[in-house]
């Protein structure tokens, strides 16, 4: 048992805060600097949210669990605001450090001297993550979503130009936008229940006369609504690929988790809101469900008909967001669990995809790419100026390890073993279809062959399409222009593929931990309990009195 | 006054939205601070609509019933800070995107007529 030093839960928001901060005082020129601090905060948050997760995870026990409940202000629970970090907050806050080491490194080369304050809005960035993952109140959940959009907003521009300041001027009114029905979501809650906190509010409901629930649950609907724009959901959805086309790679590579941010806002607030024990038990899965299922459909159909690889990644973060939707639709604690493990492993693939891509492409002109596929379909064009003096077919060194870089990144997207992706849906699938307990022979539901149905075939279309692009890209070029790339930028996503095979490697552990999260939202009464009985700190001269 | 309040929040979501849909970036900016002001008015009126009421309580034997809800007041000062700092940004974004394109149209570029 790992005792919990007091101010650790808080160490993930301020962290990259005063980091940050600091940066500013710095002249742009001196990016050594710079980035030894933005790294060496990374790190620091990594070290910090493994500590997290070892002290959430502490006694193992699938009922169990420990949440840690930080009252700033010190006030008692339902007033103010408070932090709470319980299975899934740790697991989150881990993955974005994961997320957010290698992409830093990887801007190193290249990125960090496109623009100014790059790791000050990064660091600020990873702020509002960490802080929409840790905190117990929903108007705080606001603030560090505004935190971090606008941090995004500024990452997106990042290095300018037309394409960027177009996609990200639509970026920014699409989230403005939704930010304002997030606020009203909240506002309708707060006056239905009369309190912002979680758990409160997860006490609150079952109370809720029933002419006031219509009420409570349209204010929920429309704050799913602004979630659902942050996750991608079709038809919310087509703002994300040419968002995350324009942005640049390393940027592309956090927000892969930035969508996700969305998703884990629904699962939170979805099951702590609507229990068992209120009359709305389940509302709103049926459109999760079928939202996911035509979001797995859009990004199919984009994914088959993407012409450049960054809009293919695009599509698959619009895969994956549908994946989870459509998984949590279902409403079992198997699949939420299987759901999860996809949610870690499809954001690290997405991630390690999108700094990938950057690399592969710098070798091509990027006009010839998007044309390729009508190249194809209308026949040759003539044949380019003058033929290279290399004859012979030789594979060079960096090629090669961009390409099983690319096959590990079309394994892990379009779900085929060893890698993660499978285990993952192969768990979905399997939990979906044992609805009760193992061999009970009861009737499996509808929803769950056609969730199985669309997770094979958008499986099959990532394949299909991920072949066709390494091919073009690796294969059939006569006269290769190998990529320059450094050391620097091919380690980052050696490591994040090479974490995706650890995640298969010790499935077994993982998956435990990854069934007690799901045991723990499913039944949120530990996360309820702990964040109302939460107890006030003593201030230590006053400890003897006592 | 509750008919006023929603008749004001009314007219401003409708222009808000208007605005919002057309295709020029000075008229989406429009609209989204007209719905930021109707969403502000919006939360204000869910802590109940009461005037002459302080909304601070001195000490604990009151009664609570005479006294507006600070916390609405609170989630507006908020919102209004982050939706004036968001408009901002959107503004320098806009004033970018007009540089670029050398058209004030949201995608860039005007439609064929």
């Amino acid at each position: 048992m790992i005792p919990a030093p007091e101010h650790l839960v808080i160490l993930p928001i301020v962290l990259p805060l005063v980091a940050g901060a600091l940066l500013l005082f710095f002249n742009d020129q001196e990016r050594v600097l710079k980035a030894t601090i933005t790294i060496g905060t990374a790190v620091a948050l990594l070290i910090v949210a493994i500590l997290l997760l070892r002290i959430a995870h502490a006694d193992g026990r699938p009922g169990g669990g420990r949440v840690v409940v930080y009252l700033l202000g010190n006030w008692p629970p339902p007033f103010a605001i408070v932090l709470v970090l319980d299975r899934l907050a740790a697991m989150m806050l881990a993955l974005t450090a994961v997320l957010a080491i290698p992409a830093l490194v990887f801007s190193i080369v290249r990125w960090q001297k496109a623009g100014p304050n790059y790791h000050t809005l990064f660091l600020f960035l990873l702020m509002g993550l960490n802080g929409s993952f840790l905190t117990g109140d929903l108007f705080n959940l606001f603030v560090f979503f505004e935190v971090m959009l606008a941090a995004s907003y500024g990452l997106v521009l990042h290095s300018s130009g037309s394409l960027r300041v177009r996609a990200g001027l639509h970026y920014i009114a699409i989230n403005l936008a939704a930010s304002l029905l997030f606020l009203i979501g909240v506002a309708m809650i707060y006056g239905v229940t009369g309190t912002l906190n979680m758990a409160d509010l997860a006490l609150r409901i079952p109370k809720v006369a029933p002419e006031s629930m219509m009420m409570l649950e349209a204010g929920a609907g429309i704050l799913g609504i602004a979630f659902l724009i942050k996750a991608g959901m079709w038809p919310l959805s087509f703002w994300l690929p040419t968002t995350y086309t324009a942005a640049p790679a390393p940027v592309a590579a956090i927000m892969a988790i930035m969508s996700k941010v969305g998703v884990y806002v629904i699962l939170r607030l979805s099951l702590l809101f609507f229990t068992k024990e209120t009359v709305s038990f389940g509302f709103g899965t049926n459109v999760l469900l079928l939202g996911g299922i035509l979001t797995i459909t859009f990004g199919a159909i984009g994914v088959l008909a993407s012409q450049s690889l960054g809009r293919l990644a695009g599509f698959s973060v619009l895969v994956s967001s549908g994946t989870l939707l459509a998984s949590l639709g279902l409403f079992e604690v198997g699949v939420t669990a299987g759901a999860l493990l996809y949610l870690v492993s499809s954001t690290i693939a997405i991630s390690a995809f999108f700094l990938l891509i950057e690399l592969v492409e710098r070798g091509q002109d990027q006009f010839a790419n998007v044309l390729a596929v009508t190249v194809e379909a209308f026949g040759e064009g003539e044949e380019d100026e003058d033929v290279e003096e290399e004859v012979g077919v030789t594979i060079p060194g960096t090629l090669a390890i961009l390409g099983i870089s690319f096959g590990a990144c079309a394994l892990l997207l379009a779900g085929l073993p060893p890698l993660p992706g499978f285990v993952a849906k192969f768990i979905i699938i399997d939990a979906s279809f044992n609805h009760g307990a193992l061999g009970d022979t009861a009737t499996i539901p509808s929803a769950a062959w056609w969730l199985a149905t669309f997770l094979v075939l958008s499986g099959l279309a990532s394949l299909i399409s991920m072949s066709r692009a390494g091919i073009r890209t690796f294969w059939a070029p006569v006269d290769v222009v190998i990529p320059r790339v450094q050391l620097m930028e091919i380690i980052p996503i050696g490591v994040l593929l090479a974490l995706t095979l650890a995640l298969t490697v010790q499935a077994g552990p993982i998956m435990r931990f990854m069934q007690a999260t799901a045991d723990n939202l499913h039944d949120p009464r530990i996360y309820i309990e702990s964040v109302v009985d939460a107890p006030r700190s003593v201030p230590r001269g006053r400890e003897a009195t006592r | 006054m509750e008919l006023v309040l929603s008749l004001g929040i009314g007219v401003l979501v409708a222009s808000g939205v208007w605005l919002l849909l057309r295709p020029r970036t000075y008229q989406v900016i429009i609209g989204l601070s007209l719905l930021g002001y109707a969403v502000n008015l919006f939360i204000f009126s869910m802590g109940r609509l009461k005037s002459n009421a302080a909304p601070v309580v001195p000490g604990a034997e009151v009664d609570p019933s005479t006294f507006a809800d600070p916390i609405p007041q609170a989630l507006v000062l908020t919102a209004i800070v982050i939706g004036f700092a968001t408009t901002a940004l959107f503004l320098v974004v806009l004033l970018a995107a007009r540089g670029f394109t050398g058209t004030d149209h949201v995608d860039g570029r005007e439609p064929e007529r």
